[in-house]
């Protein structure tokens, strides 16, 4: 294979060539993601982040919730090396401990929005006729009807139950955003189910009498899963904005629960004397964001098989 | 073509209605319904009874989505229970405000990101390329409110107008408060959340005139064009750049929604006084004829640029036909 030979510099590849097998999807999809430079500061970055998000609250012993009025506003100093917020709270300690639930948070969505998109575009793809016009001209409409104003009426819905389950915590969070954010994925799915389902091996699968359920699930989709993952880790990204959007606006996850949105809630109206408690939640932010999607680019790359592979200078 | 055109406003419609009786429906479902903004503790039982009957709440569903739906058909779209004024004043006095921002912030991120698309395509993985794809992935990632208080606090906090010794730029607002019509005013407190809605924008416009660009670039007709011998500006600017906008433009219109959530949040930083921050206000107040005002005018606005889209792509594109 020319491939092959092109990876010489590659340690991985060096010894796949001299021996006589193949090297496995597994090698291959490595030495193509290991090209991508940015790729690999995110796995880096994010692998930090998450060190930090669980040990950080696990050393320090901080109790997020806990107020210091003696200590209100303070500059980022050797004590608070991000300074404190208008309750005294220490940001550096809040900052993991929201990073835990900001980090679930977007998780837990992708995997909402992951699943009912999922299901959603193999049934359109794969029955086609009547079941996909109707469930594509759904997800049209749902993608015509601006998202976070559904999200805000959403919030707003819940809020006003006063039911201390369904207000402020992040679960109902998570479920409002995953159920409003899966058309990307249906969309993807669906189009990947439209060009396999007629592939040779699908019908081989059914000659042999495999149900739908057994086609779908264990010959159409691994075949999609590629792109599937990279949507999913990309949903990560959008999903960690989204709630901290929310969160900001003060329609997502309520104090005293510290998360990277909420926290920025009250940095607009104290900005001009304590500019600390505006810049480094939305860093947190920025920077994790930033970090999934560029593995989500990695990833990209290093799925298709149609990617060159360019040999290292 | 102007039967394609009425084809396509006559499918418009059932989109609408659709949208029309999913707010409606939504409205219905928050506890208390569209009353629970009158519940007070000095109001009694009785009085909420009357204003039931009053307001047209004591008839099924289906009617009352009826009576709802001609009343707007003939533009009573209710009363703002938080101004006392008609929804459609209060809408259509703001809806000027966020096109205004939304469409400079639109034209300034394409005036970027156009040429900087097309030359990335051109130099694929050349510094400029770099940046380019650096700045759709930043433009991605960054939370637009997080940029718009960060800009807020450079241009408005940190840095001082030299002459005055007040802020550079104005944090809020359309015009200062008070002032006859300036341009340099209006001006001045557009820069910021302008700003903040360009790089929102500019991320997905780099990536596709990159994309459009490259997709162009390695045909066939091209490779033609400089086998004739014309000059690389020639064919990248006349035979690439006018085929690879095409896809552009289709974006245009399903961009739309995604717009309109950046206004509200930026309009909210920025009290900008535009559609968001009076959709976001009256949330919070509960103002129901208000919310459903606003939810319906965006879905009308989303449904009719789409089908701009598709017209003005038709006309562009000679490979479409109307029949």
């Amino acid at each position: 294979m020319a491939t092959q030979a092109k990876l010489i510099t590659d340690p991985l590849a060096s010894t796949a060539a001299a021996m006589p097998r193949e090297r496995t999807m597994r090698e291959l999809v490595w030495s193509r993601f290991r090209q991508h430079r940015a790729a690999l500061l995110g796995v880096s970055v994010l692998t930090v982040i998450l060190l930090l998000t669980i040990f950080v609250p696990i050393v320090t012993n901080y109790d997020p919730l806990k107020t210091n009025v003696d200590h209100i506003r303070e500059a980022p100093s050797a004590q608070n090396i991000f300074g404190t917020d208008e309750l005294g709270r220490d940001l550096f300690n809040r900052l993991w401990a929201g990073a835990r639930i900001s980090l679930m948070i977007g998780v837990a969505t992708m995997m909402i929005s992951v699943m009912i998109g999922t299901i959603m575009g193999a049934v359109a793809g794969y029955y086609g006729g009547a079941a996909d016009n109707i469930l594509m001209r759904f997800t049209d409409f749902m993608l015509s009807i601006p998202q976070l104003f559904l999200l805000l009426m959403f919030a707003q819905l819940l809020r006003t139950t006063n039911e201390p389950a369904l207000s402020g915590g992040p679960f109902p969070i998570i479920i409002i955003i995953g159920v409003l954010s899966w058309m990307g994925i249906a969309r993807l799915v669906r189009g990947e189910f439209l060009a396999l389902r007629s592939k040779d091996f699908v019908e081989a699968s059914r000659a042999l009498g495999s149900n739908d359920a057994r086609i779908i699930f264990r010959h159409i989709l691994p075949n999609a899963a590629s792109s599937l993952i990279v949507a999913a880790t990309l949903r990560v990204g959008a999903a960690i904005i989204t709630e901290s959007t929310l969160s900001f606006l003060g329609f997502g996850v309520q104090p005293p629960t510290p998360t990277w949105g909420n926290m920025l809630k009250n940095a607009q109206a104290q900005m001009t004397y304590a500019p600390w408690t505006a810049i480094f939640p939305g860093l947190a932010i920025f920077i994790t964001v930033l970090a999934i999607n560029y593995v989500g680019d990695g990833l990209r790359d290093a799925l298709d098989p149609r990617t060159i592979v360019k040999t290292e200078k | 073509m102007g039967k394609y055109i009425l084809r396509r406003l006559l499918q418009a419609i059932p989109l609408v209605i659709l949208i029309s009786m999913t707010v409606f429906l939504l409205m219905n479902l928050i506890p208390g319904g569209p009353l629970a903004a009158y519940e007070s503790p000095g109001i009694t039982p009785e009085d909420l009874e009357r204003l039931k009957h009053e307001l047209g709440l004591d008839v099924p569903l289906h009617i009352q989505y009826w009576n709802w739906l001609s009343a707007i058909i003939r533009g009573n779209w209710g009363t703002s229970i938080v101004s006392g004024r008609p929804v459609l004043t209060e809408i259509t006095e703001r809806i000027f405000n966020t096109l205004y921002l939304s469409i400079v912030a639109f034209i300034g991120s394409l005036l970027i990101s156009i040429p900087l698309g097309v030359t990335s395509a051109t130099r694929q993985y050349s510094k400029i390329d770099n940046l380019a794809t650096t700045i759709a992935f930043f433009g991605q990632s960054i939370p637009i409110f997080w940029m718009g208080l960060i800009l807020i606090i450079i241009f408005n906090v940190m840095i001082k107008n030299p002459n005055t010794g007040g802020p550079l730029l104005p944090g809020g607002g359309m015009s200062t408060i008070g002032s006859d019509f300036s341009f340099e005013d209006r001006l001045k407190h557009l820069i910021l959340p302008a700003s903040v809605l360009i790089f929102f924008n500019l991320g997905t416009h780099v990536r596709y005139t990159r994309s459009g660009m490259l997709d162009v670039l390695h045909q066939d007709y091209i490779r033609t064009a400089h086998a004739k011998g014309l000059n690389k500006r020639t064919v990248i600017l006349k035979h690439a750049l006018r085929n690879s906008l095409l896809p552009l433009i289709t974006i245009i219109g399903l961009e739309l929604p995604g717009l309109f959530n950046g206004a509200l949040i930026t309009e909210t930083i920025f009290s900008w006084p535009g559609m968001g921050r009076l959709f976001f206000n009256s949330i919070d107040r509960a103002d129901y004829s208000v919310m459903m005002g606003v939810l319906l005018m965006n879905a009308i606005l989303i449904v009719l640029s789409g089908l701009l889209t598709d017209i003005v792509y038709g006309f562009l594109n000679p490979r479409i036909r109307f029949d």
